[in-house]
């Protein structure tokens, strides 16, 4: 069975196709910058969509340290539970 | 390895542009001769990208205000207001910019993108949400940046999204400030002011609008977008800037809410930053004078504005959604617009060429900007230069007769 995780992994390689307009294959591990070619404003859009899609609120300032698909997986699962 | 590897891909896209003979971020006047014209590369030019909505940083008015405040005050006030102390004249410059908004509290900063600064990192702050328009200036995303406050973007110009995610914050203890701007300065749309100020009664939240671009431009008086959408009293805070419509540089803001003056020993930008210089001072306040009583100058600008789009979209050119002084027409593809930004500026026409990041929808923009001070016959000479390139570059795709024909 997949973790709550890997669904959010899952989670967001689509939505960052959906934004970027291609198709995506993530893992845990893919540097958004790096291995997705992903700028900021960017990342923003898909940060904006995944709002939508989890029902709720990412801070900008959260991202600061976000740097592959796993830390931004993380961070939504802790929005989550925090919500 | 060198300290400033880290922006190599920058350095690389920069050398791209520049590889093709053109570098539109280094451009050189040699000189400017009036609002609407200057020498580049020996070659009379037309400015398309300057700003200058009213024409005023050649108006006889403000020249000799500004030069009698030089002479009398000399170049420079050499320091912070809170450290050195204020002229008098930037007490009028206030009193001035209060009045012409019909607010208690005006204070003016060294540049409009410090009064962003200054504005969105301490009106909020821990515990506080701002809620960014997506398509928001750089200016109030370093702002947001600054401070301490939680920044969520709603989609540019939708009160719906707004209200959504203004609805998601409901319980966080905190106070909610949404920004949003007047004319946005790359497509030149205007934001839905009225409905923003419903959401904004709604959920109890507090409004803020950058009028860099419409102050001078819209509303009967020139007050900006908030005066022509009727809703001056939803605003809770105006900013704006000197360096557009009035011709000069500073930035400024005005509000009614009480104890606003204690902004003055809590934001950083204006404490630690020395003070708008005298003659700038002068020709600003001698350029609100203008702007007051000459409303023609309004006019003349929205009819060049209104000739110059519909020019362009006769042409077939892809423009923005509503017709404003700040005119956009996408390009599809990167080479492509550094070519024809160059072959416009090789016609003697100059205007600003945006790349992404810089733009909305992750395409590059011929961004002009119209000035009531360009003549008829200046528009129509762009237009042709317009015509000439879009042929050539095969950009004439929304032709209305093409599209009749085919």
């Amino acid at each position: 069975m997949e973790s709550v995780t890997d669904l959010t992994v899952r989670q967001i390689g689509r939505t960052a196709g959906q934004v970027m307009q291609r198709n995506v294959e993530v893992t845990a591990a893919t540097d958004i910058g790096r291995d997705l070619g992903v700028d900021s404003l960017t990342l923003m859009n898909i940060v904006m969509e995944l709002e939508d899609v989890f029902e709720l609120s990412i801070p900008l300032d959260r991202l600061a340290d976000v740097e592959t698909v796993g830390d931004l997986a993380a961070l939504i699962n802790q929005l989550r539970v925090r919500t | 390895m060198g300290l400033l590897d880290k922006h190599k891909a920058y350095a690389d896209r920069y050398q791209t542009i520049r590889d093709a003979g053109a570098d539109p971020f280094n451009i050189r006047f040699e000189q400017v001769t009036s609002p609407t014209e200057g020498v580049v590369n020996g070659r009379r030019t037309i400015l398309l990208g300057t700003n200058n909505y009213l024409g005023l940083t050649f108006d006889e008015s403000c020249i000799e205000a500004s030069s009698a405040a030089l002479h009398t005050h000399g170049t420079g006030t050499t320091g912070s207001r809170i450290a050195n102390g204020s002229f008098g004249e930037h007490l009028d410059l206030e009193t001035a910019i209060a009045r012409f908004y019909g607010k208690q509290h005006a204070m003016t900063f060294t540049t409009g993108y410090q009064a962003n600064l200054g504005l969105l990192s301490t009106l909020v702050g821990r515990g506080d949400h701002l809620l960014l328009d997506a398509d928001s200036h750089a200016s109030l995303y370093d702002g947001a940046r600054l401070g301490h406050a939680e920044v969520i973007r709603f989609r540019h110009n939708d009160p719906d999204d707004l209200r959504k995610r203004l609805k998601r914050l409901k319980g966080s203890p905190g106070k909610q400030l949404i920004v949003a701007e007047g004319i946005y300065s790359m497509l030149g749309d205007v934001a839905p002011l009225k409905e923003f100020a419903e959401v904004k009664r709604e959920m109890g939240a507090y409004l803020l609008v950058d009028e860099a671009h419409s102050l001078g431009v819209l509303g009967e008086k020139g007050r900006g977008l908030a005066e022509a959408q009727g809703v001056e009293d939803d605003v809770d805070i105006i900013v704006g800037t000197f360096s557009k419509s009035l011709g000069a540089i500073g930035g400024f803001c005005v509000s009614d809410m009480a104890d606003f003056d204690v902004m003055r020993v809590v934001c950083r930008p204006y404490m630690f930053t020395a003070s708008l210089p005298p003659a700038v001072v002068a020709s600003t306040i001698q350029a609100l004078n203008v702007i007051e009583s000459q409303p023609q100058l309004r006019h003349r600008l929205m009819s060049n504005a209104q000739r110059f789009y519909d020019g362009l979209k006769a042409l077939g050119f892809h423009v923005g959604p509503n017709c404003s002084p700040i005119v956009a027409v996408t390009i599809p593809d990167e080479p492509r617009a550094i070519a024809v930004w160059k072959a416009l500026l090789e016609k003697g026409v100059y205007l600003n060429l945006a790349l992404p990041p810089a733009t909305p929808d992750a395409r590059p923009l011929l961004r002009s900007s119209i000035s009531a001070a360009h003549t008829v016959e200046q528009l129509d000479q762009i237009l042709a230069a317009f015509a000439e390139v879009g042929a050539e570059y095969g950009l004439l795709v929304d032709a209305p007769l093409q599209r009749a024909r085919g």
